[in-house]
Parts: structure tokens; C-alpha cells; sequence
């Protein structure tokens, strides 16, 4: 039995749909993440879940139970805000025992609840403090902790990394990952941040304008992208996309890369699924990950090509090198090894692992498989 | 906020030369005098004997100091018919402004409370509505409400007075606390909310706690209205139930035979000194009760 | 687990969650009946014959007629403009340009402010009261400046029937001229510096400056201050009544103190009626456009 499921959710505010139809189910112990641009109805659908909001069609059920009708408080979840919301009049440790005085929790029961939360956080020292009194990575560790003496089902967390600056971030985003590790809970994570959506998620679920595009794990929408939109949202740097051609020539298929006056690029692909032949003779998008763009020395286990580009801008990150590259009057971007050589400007033959290039329609942007 | 602008001085327009500095605080001198005679008069004609009125002029020190009139002010002057000073309309100000403060301000804050953090169709309308109240010309409602206080048998009495000032103070307190609620963040109800919390709990554990200074603009606004009020004293109260600004009218007024200007004087600072002391005690939230209504909501 | 699940009867339910609605209830009912209940029935008395008590004979317009034929109403109209633009037009000029004083880095600035504000804190009949003394002929400032020297200083604004108006439009000014350079302040504080830095390096002088940039920039304060002036200055009762007692004669007289006197004195409450409906129509006349375009500007905030 699902832990939570998410039924035809659709939420309407006056004449715009927010929600268009939203169908996920979450597994006990999974780590959901909900990941799109702003407005895509991401956090609407948390609050929905949460009971914060109503749908206006569609069923909300945890644990295999109808909770469309129940308040907020009662159904078995906890909420972790973007800024926290620590009741500012209050101590952290009373912070943090206020849900269970309002379930008339007994003293005894509170005090080693927040006990045993604090521990687990590090925040001990904290309990007789004020919010006001703490940084933004100690707020939220209570924050957590409020969240954690409920005991719910389900975690919900609404862009809780948001506020914080970039180090701190990095450090908070492994400490909740080690959490979900350490309690095996439920969470249905949203962040904005495509990042933390595959270092956090064990299935990540990629929404535009209300719709779901994609629901898998962050290997599947990573390698896997279902449409244009989400091949081009995760991952960083983005996936290139390319239109071409496809062209038949003699037994192989050539994908032909060519803007304007540049000169032509032609790569022959190995055999393709029946989908991808069907579109001889056609226009297409090429995806193509960075990393499966190669220079000197090989990479990957598929076959390759190579092909002729002219380097743009060269951008090394220490680790690697990035590189912009015009392909046949596209720009596409690689990542190659630290000690790259070309200077932009210059020409060189790069490899290309086929295995990982995949294409999709150029009307509709669909995967074609 | 209009109070934190207000308080921390920017950099300097312009840079002064001599010269216009000492305009400048010339300028600025003259104006205080100006803004200080009147208080000043007041006092140094309430603390001379009658004599030395008619003989010297307004500013001049008293040379006999004297609290005679600020005594028969308080315990002898005639206000009407009764000649028991002032001390007994000073308590009915007292009373009804009490009253008056405290109801207003409680229902303000839970109206506010409602209107921000339960919104429901035509929750704007309604507000509006209620602010409307703020702006009307309490001419208008003299007659019915004189009409009304009758029937409830109220005519002249400091509740009816209280009924009144609660009944068009509401519009006030309302527009303080829901200007306050509606900047208070959203996310903190809704934390409430998911720990269990419901309507009450939150207003009380939550908002309430985190009040303190709209409480208080709230409170110094109404009492200094309250207390200040002369129009609906003098239209629904006779006698012995009437506030301080209408006994102090009634002696200040009245054309008997000599008059006692110092007696009257004192009488006057009396009237004044309690919004006096709230202002100057309470200065800060004076001014944000003032803005309120004219910042931007 | 969860705590008890009470069974809970539909008309407690429905009572917890219509619980919001119920609390303001009072106050809609309350508004609706004492202020807009109170301003039809008003209204409806000022089409009425009613004199000592109320007299449901409906006589159109009538009252409305009497009252602008009266010559006490003539003289309170003509008072009303001139008291009204002199009384804004002063307290906005003054206002402003103790704002601007005070914004040059002063050093008792805190003190300074209590001292131009205070007079709002008084009640009009203590304001009233003072100023009639100060005013006072042969007691007052005319006292002073004669026995300064000047033998011959006159100074009876307060008992001529034709300057005595302008005695309740020193007092008034004086009470309220603190309250705009309150508003003032505020606005020149909220002022972004960097603005007035850019227009320096561009080479404009400091009173080049106020004018074209920070002037204009506080507009909207300008435009509060003139719709809360309004306001009071149609208001103003108590300050009349405390200063002149609508006199000498009923040359102060205003719209107010002719609505109280006819009403509650020379019983005529129709005519006091339909006074004060005229009072209330000239207020929303100001009120309701500003308070119209406030709301719409400043939509309910972010949710």
C-alpha cells in the first residue's frame, strides 16, 4: 500500500488551471521531489497534500485513507517552510513541543521527544534560545526538529534550502539526505533547484504550467528525458539540443547538423530503433549530454564518431573544462578533460559517444523511442 | 515602514554653510516658540493670582506662585449648576475613556485577525466598508444615535457614552491590527495550523504574543480620541455624567460675573495632561497611530 | 496516534468552520446599523417636516432649501472655503517646510519633532481655550506688545466679525501643521538617497534639486494630507466652539456648529438633518475617489 497517493488532483483559481491533473503514487520510504520553474504549480500541490489548500477535484489519500476532508493537524504529516516559520515569541524547545501541546501530549512525553529530536540535530545547546537568536542553518535545523516529534507518515518540505547561501546549502542538503537515510521516512521534497532534486530524490517528478512531464527515478530523467522540456531543465550543464536532419545514406543514417551558411556537420549513426528510422528524411532535435562529448582520449563504452567544431569559450572549472563549441552553426556545450588544450577560436575533432545521443520531435518535443 | 524611515536620519541634504545653518536652526527656534507659547501661557497664568493677570502680560513669570486656582479648579469651580470643580468629569473621562480603549482595541484586534488570515468572498468589501466609518462626519449620526440612547434608557450616562466611542472606534482599531496582520507572515499561521492549532489557539498563542506595539498605537490612539472627544459628550451626556472636555468648555464658557482666568487655565492643563503624558511617554506609537491611516495600507 | 475523534455534531461543525465569519459579524452589524442605518435615517429626517421630534410628513427638498436660504449657512459656507484653503493651504506650507529643516541633520531632531507634534495630542476645546486667552484683547498678545513698546499695537481679530475667522485658522494651523510635518518627514526620510546623489554629481543645486525631483516624488503625501485636512477642517466643532463660540454674533459660524444649534437648540431637526447630510456628502465627495484609488493600488498583499 502506498504511503501517499495523489489522485486526478486539479485546482482551479477562478478561470486558470493551476493543477491540470496531477497523478503520483509515493512509496513508504521514498523521497520524492517535486522540481520545475516558478508557477508550475509545485508548491500549490504540496499545500494541497497538506491540507493547506483544497483541490478542486481529486483525491488526497495517505496511507491508504481518504484525507480530503481532514484539517491540516490531522493527517499524520509535518511541514518544513521555506522561512521556517518559528513562532518568534517562543523559546526553540517550546518551538518545538507546541504541536504535541496542542494533541494534549503529556509533559513527560513532550520533554523526551524534544530530547531525543534535539539530539538527533545537534541542536541541545539551542533549546532555550530564541529564533531571533539563530542563524538561518540552525533555524532550520529546528525547524526539522518540530517536524520530526510528530512522528508523521509524511515529511513535506517547501523549498527549505531557498534562504540559506551557497555553502550552507550544500552542507544542510547531505544533512537531509543523511535524515532520510538514518528515519527511512516518507518526504515529498519541492525545490526549484534541479540540483538538489537529483543529489536528494529517489524519484524525482519534473512539473510545467500544472502537468507532470516526467515521474522517475534521476537516472531516468536524467538519461531518459521524456520530452524537450525536461531534457533541458535537469542537468547541468543543459543537455544540448540540436535540430537536424536525418538522412538517409545508403544502409546508414546520417544526422546532418547544419545553420544557415556554417559548414555542414554529418555524424552516421549505428542502428537505430524503428521510431528514430521512421524519421528519415526529416527534421529532428539531437540531445546530447556534455559529458558524452569527448576530446583526445576516450570516454564511455558506445560507439563514436567524431566531428569537426570550432571552439567558442573555453570555461575551466578546475575539475574540467567546459567548452562551447559551434557545431555545424550550433553551439554546443562539452565537458572535457582539466588540460584541454584549444583556444577559442580553434578547430579540433571531438568524439562523440552515440549511445547516449537520443532525439526528439521538433513539434510537440516529445522523446522519440 | 513609515515609523523606521521616520526614525533613523539619513545623509544630510546638501551641504550647509554657515549661513544657512544658523537660518536654519533660527528658523527652527522660532517655530518651537511659537509651537510652546500657548502650553506656556497656560501655565504661567494658572499659577498666578488673579490681580497680577489684569496687571502684567501673558509671558510674565508669576511673581506670587501660587496652585490656588489649580485647587478650586479641581474642587470648587462651577461647572453648570454644580459647583464641585472638576474632579468628577476628570473620573468620567477616566471611566469611559477605560472602557471605551480597551473593547475597541480587543474586537479591532480580532477583526483584523479575521479579515487577514481567513480570508473568505468579499472580505475586501466588508473592510471597506468598515473603514468607511473612519471618515464620516459624526454630525451625521447625532440625531438617531440621541434617538437610540434614549430608548436603552442611557440618555446621560457614562455607558452610553462607552457604547458610543467603542461603537465608532471599531473602524479605527480594525484598520491598525489588520494593516499589522497583513504583513504578518502567512507561513507562521500555517505552522500553526499543521501543529494543531485552530482559529483561537492561533490568534492567542500566535498573533497576540507578537502584538505588542499595534497594541499600543491602538490604545493611545483611541484613549486620546476618546478623551479628547467633545461632540459626542456634549450631545449625549447633561450633568453630572459629562466628560472632561465638555465640564472644561462649560467653565471656560460660561458668563458669570468675574472671570478666573487662571482658574480657568488650570482647569485646561488638567484637561490636557493626560493626553500629554501618553504622548510623551508614548511618542513612537503616537505617530505610527497617525500615520496608519494615511500610509498606504 | 491521534488525539480523541469526537463525534461531532453538524451544528458544531458547521459552527467551527464558519467560526471567522461569526467573530466579525458584530462589527458588520454594527456598522451597518449605527453608521450606514444611522446616515439613511438621518437622511430621511432631512426630507421630513420634523422640528422638536421627528415628523414623518415627507416634504421633499424643502429643508434643504431653507437651510441654503438661511443667512447663517451663507455665512458658514463662505467660512468653510476660506477656512478650509487657508487651514490646508497653511498647514501644508508650513508642514513642509519644517520637514525640510528638520531632514538637514539637526541635532535635538527628536526633541524639535515632540515639540511641533504635541499640539495634535490636545483636545480642540484645551486648544480653543488656550488661543481664546492668547487672543484675548487687552489680555493677551495685544497686552504684550503694547507693553513691549508698541503703544499702539492692535489686536481684536478674535472679537471682529471679520477677522475672526482667521483666529480659528491661526489656532487650527497651529494643531495640526505638526501632524503634516510629521507625514513630511517620513516621506523625505523615505526618499532614496542615491537619487539625490546622481541629481548632484549631474550639477544641480540643492533647492534645484527639492524642487524638480523631491517635491514631486511626495505627491502622494501631498495628496494624503490634503484629504485628511479636508477632513478635519469639515469636521471642526469643537475648535470653533472653544475659540469664539461661533461668534462674534455667528461670524464664525460652520457648518458644524449650525448643524449642532439648529438640531439640539432651535429645534429644527430636519434642517439639522439635512445640514449634516450636506457636511457628509462634501466629505465622501473628498474620501471616497482617494480611498477608492487606495484600494485598488494596494491590492490585498501577497499571499
Amino acid at each position: 500500500m502506498s504511503s501517499l497517493e495523489l489522485l486526478g488532483i486539479k485546482k482551479r483559481y477562478g478561470d486558470s488551471e493551476i493543477l491540470k491533473g496531477i497523478d503520483i503514487s509515493v512509496d513508504a520510504g521514498e523521497f520524492l521531489v517535486l522540481v520545475g520553474p516558478s508557477g508550475c504549480g509545485k508548491s500549490t500541490l504540496l499545500n494541497i497534500i497538506a491540507g493547506l489548500d483544497t483541490a478542486t477535484e481529486g483525491d488526497v489519500r495517505i496511507g491508504g485513507r481518504s484525507v480530503r476532508d481532514e484539517h491540516p493537524s490531522e493527517r499524520d504529516i509535518a511541514m518544513v517552510f521555506q522561512s521556517y516559520a518559528l513562532y518568534p515569541n517562543m523559546t526553540v524547545a517550546q518551538n518545538i513541543s507546541f504541536g504535541m501541546e496542542m494533541r494534549k501530549v503529556p509533559k513527560p512525553e513532550r520533554e523526551r521527544a524534544i530530547q531525543d529530536a534535539s539530539k538527533l540535530l545537534q541542536i541541545e545547546h539551542l533549546l532555550g534560545r530564541r529564533p531571533g537568536q539563530l542563524s538561518g542553518g540552525q533555524r532550520q535545523r529546528v525547524a526539522m526538529g518540530r517536524a520530526l516529534v510528530r512522528n508523521p507518515k509524511i515529511f513535506l518540505f517547501d523549498e527549505p534550502l531557498s534562504n540559506l547561501d551557497a555553502q550552507l546549502r550544500l552542507d544542510m542538503r547531505t544533512e537531509i539526505k543523511k535524515l532520510h537515510q538514518r528515519l527511512g521516512a516518507t518526504i515529498v521534497y519541492v525545490t526549484h533547484d534541479q540540483i538538489e532534486a537529483m543529489t536528494l530524490a529517489t524519484r524525482i517528478a519534473v512539473m510545467r504550467n500544472g502537468e507532470l512531464q516526467q515521474l522517475g527515478t534521476p537516472a531516468e530523467v536524467y538519461s531518459e528525458p521524456v520530452n524537450l522540456f525536461v531534457a533541458g531543465f535537469m542537468g547541468s550543464p543543459r543537455m544540448n539540443l540540436a535540430p537536424g536532419r536525418l538522412v538517409q545514406a545508403g544502409n546508414e543514417l546520417v544526422l546532418e547538423i547544419q545553420a544557415g551558411e556554417q559548414p555542414k556537420v554529418a555524424i552516421a549513426l549505428p542502428s537505430q530503433p524503428e521510431a528514430v528510422r521512421a524519421y528519415a528524411g526529416r527534421e529532428i532535435i539531437a540531445g546530447l549530454r556534455a559529458e558524452a562529448i569527448s576530446y583526445g582520449a576516450v570516454s564511455g563504452n558506445g560507439p563514436r564518431r567524431t566531428m569537426n567544431a570550432t571552439v567558442e569559450v573555453t570555461e575551466p572549472t578546475g575539475a574540467d573544462t567546459l567548452a562551447v563549441l559551434m557545431v555545424g552553426g550550433h553551439e554546443m556545450t562539452a565537458r572535457l578533460q582539466p588540460d584541454f588544450p584549444l583556444r577559442a577560436g580553434q578547430q579540433g575533432e571531438f568524439g562523440i559517444d552515440l549511445g547516449k545521443l537520443i532525439f526528439f520531435e521538433p513539434k510537440g518535443g516529445q522523446r522519440i523511442k | 515602514m513609515a515609523e523606521a524611515a521616520w526614525e533613523t536620519p539619513k545623509m544630510a541634504r546638501g551641504r550647509g554653510n554657515r549661513w544657512s545653518r544658523v537660518i536654519i536652526y533660527g528658523l527652527l527656534a522660532f517655530f518651537a516658540l511659537v509651537y510652546l507659547l500657548p502650553l506656556v501661557v497656560m501655565l504661567l497664568t494658572s499659577l498666578k493670582p488673579l490681580p497680577e493677570i489684569y496687571a502684567g502680560n501673558m509671558i510674565a513669570l508669576p511673581q506670587e506662585w501660587t496652585v490656588e486656582p489649580w485647587r478650586k479648579a479641581w474642587e470648587e469651580v462651577c461647572v453648570g449648576l454644580a459647583c464641585h470643580g472638576i474632579k468628577g468629569y476628570f473620573w468620567n473621562s477616566i471611566k469611559m475613556a477605560f472602557f471605551g480603549v480597551t473593547i475597541s482595541t480587543a474586537i479591532g484586534a480580532l477583526n483584523g485577525y479575521v479579515l487577514t488570515k481567513w480570508r473568505f468572498r468579499g472580505d475586501n468589501l466588508l473592510f471597506g466598508l468598515i473603514l468607511f466609518g473612519c471618515f464620516i462626519p459624526f454630525q451625521i449620526v447625532l440625531i438617531p444615535m440621541a434617538t437610540i440612547l434614549g430608548k436603552l434608557g442611557l440618555a446621560s450616562s457614562t455607558t452610553g457614552l462607552v457604547l458610543v466611542h467603542v461603537t465608532y472606534g471599531i473602524a479605527f482599531t480594525t484598520l491598525f491590527f489588520r494593516n499589522y496582520y497583513a504583513v504578518f507572515p502567512d507561513e507562521l499561521v500555517k505552522a500553526a495550523m499543521m501543529d494543531g492549532a485552530r482559529f483561537w489557539a492561533i490568534f492567542f498563542r500566535i498573533l497576540l504574543p507578537s502584538s505588542g506595539p499595534i497594541i499600543a498605537v491602538s490604545m493611545i490612539w483611541q484613549f486620546t480620541n476618546i478623551w479628547n472627544d467633545f461632540l459626542f459628550g456634549a450631545s449625549f451626556s447633561t450633568g453630572e455624567s459629562a466628560p472632561m472636555t465638555v465640564a472644561l468648555n462649560n467653565v471656560v464658557n460660561t458668563s458669570t460675573a468675574e472671570r478666573e482666568y487662571n482658574v480657568h487655565m488650570a482647569a485646561a492643563v488638567i484637561a490636557a495632561l493626560p493626553t500629554l503624558l501618553v504622548y510623551v511617554f508614548g511618542g513612537r506609537y503616537f505617530v505610527r497611530g497617525l500615520m496608519a491611516g494615511s500610509v498606504k495600507g | 496516534m491521534k488525539a480523541d475523534a469526537r463525534r461531532q455534531t453538524p451544528a458544531v461543525l458547521w459552527l467551527q468552520r464558519n467560526l471567522p465569519k461569526i467573530v466579525l459579524s458584530p462589527t458588520v452589524a454594527i456598522t451597518l446599523v449605527f453608521v450606514y442605518g444611522f446616515i439613511a435615517w438621518t437622511t430621511l429626517l432631512s426630507f421630513t417636516r420634523s422640528k422638536t421630534i421627528p415628523n414623518f410628513d415627507w416634504v421633499g427638498f424643502s429643508q434643504y432649501a431653507r437651510v441654503w436660504a438661511h443667512p447663517r449657512w451663507d455665512v458658514a459656507m463662505h467660512n468653510l472655503w476660506i477656512f478650509g484653503l487657508l487651514y490646508i493651504g497653511l498647514c501644508l506650507a508650513i508642514g513642509l517646510l519644517l520637514a525640510i529643516l528638520l531632514d538637514q541633520r539637526i541635532r535635538q531632531e527628536g526633541t524639535l519633532r515632540a515639540i511641533y507634534l504635541y499640539p495634535m495630542a490636545l483636545s480642540f476645546i484645551v486648544t480653543g481655550t488656550a488661543w481664546k486667552w492668547m487672543l484675548n484683547p487687552g489680555l493677551g498678545v495685544e497686552k504684550l506688545m503694547r507693553g513691549w513698546g508698541f503703544e499702539d499695537f492692535k489686536f481684536d481679530w478674535i472679537i471682529n466679525e471679520d477677522m475672526a475667522i482667521y483666529c480659528v485658522v491661526i489656532a487650527g494651523v497651529w494643531q495640526a501643521s505638526g501632524f503634516v510635518m510629521a507625514m513630511f518627514l517620513a516621506g523625505l526620510r523615505g526618499i532614496d538617497d542615491d537619487i539625490v546623489k546622481a541629481a548632484s554629481i549631474d550639477g544641480a543645486s540643492m533647492p534645484r534639486i527639492y524642487l524638480r525631483i523631491i517635491l514631486p516624488m511626495l505627491r502622494p503625501i501631498f495628496l494624503s494630507a490634503v484629504v485628511i485636512l479636508a477632513h478635519l477642517a469639515i469636521k471642526s466643532y469643537d475648535l470653533v466652539l472653544a475659540l469664539t463660540g461661533g461668534g462674534p454674533g455667528y461670524a464664525t459660524e460652520l457648518p458644524s456648529t449650525f448643524m449642532y444649534v439648529h438640531t439640539f437648540l432651535r429645534n429644527e431637526l430636519a434642517m439639522g438633518s439635512a445640514s449634516a447630510v450636506m457636511m457628509l456628502l462634501t466629505v465622501a465627495a473628498i474620501i471616497v475617489p482617494y480611498l477608492y484609488s487606495e484600494m485598488r493600488s494596494s491590492r490585498r498583499p501577497a499571499h
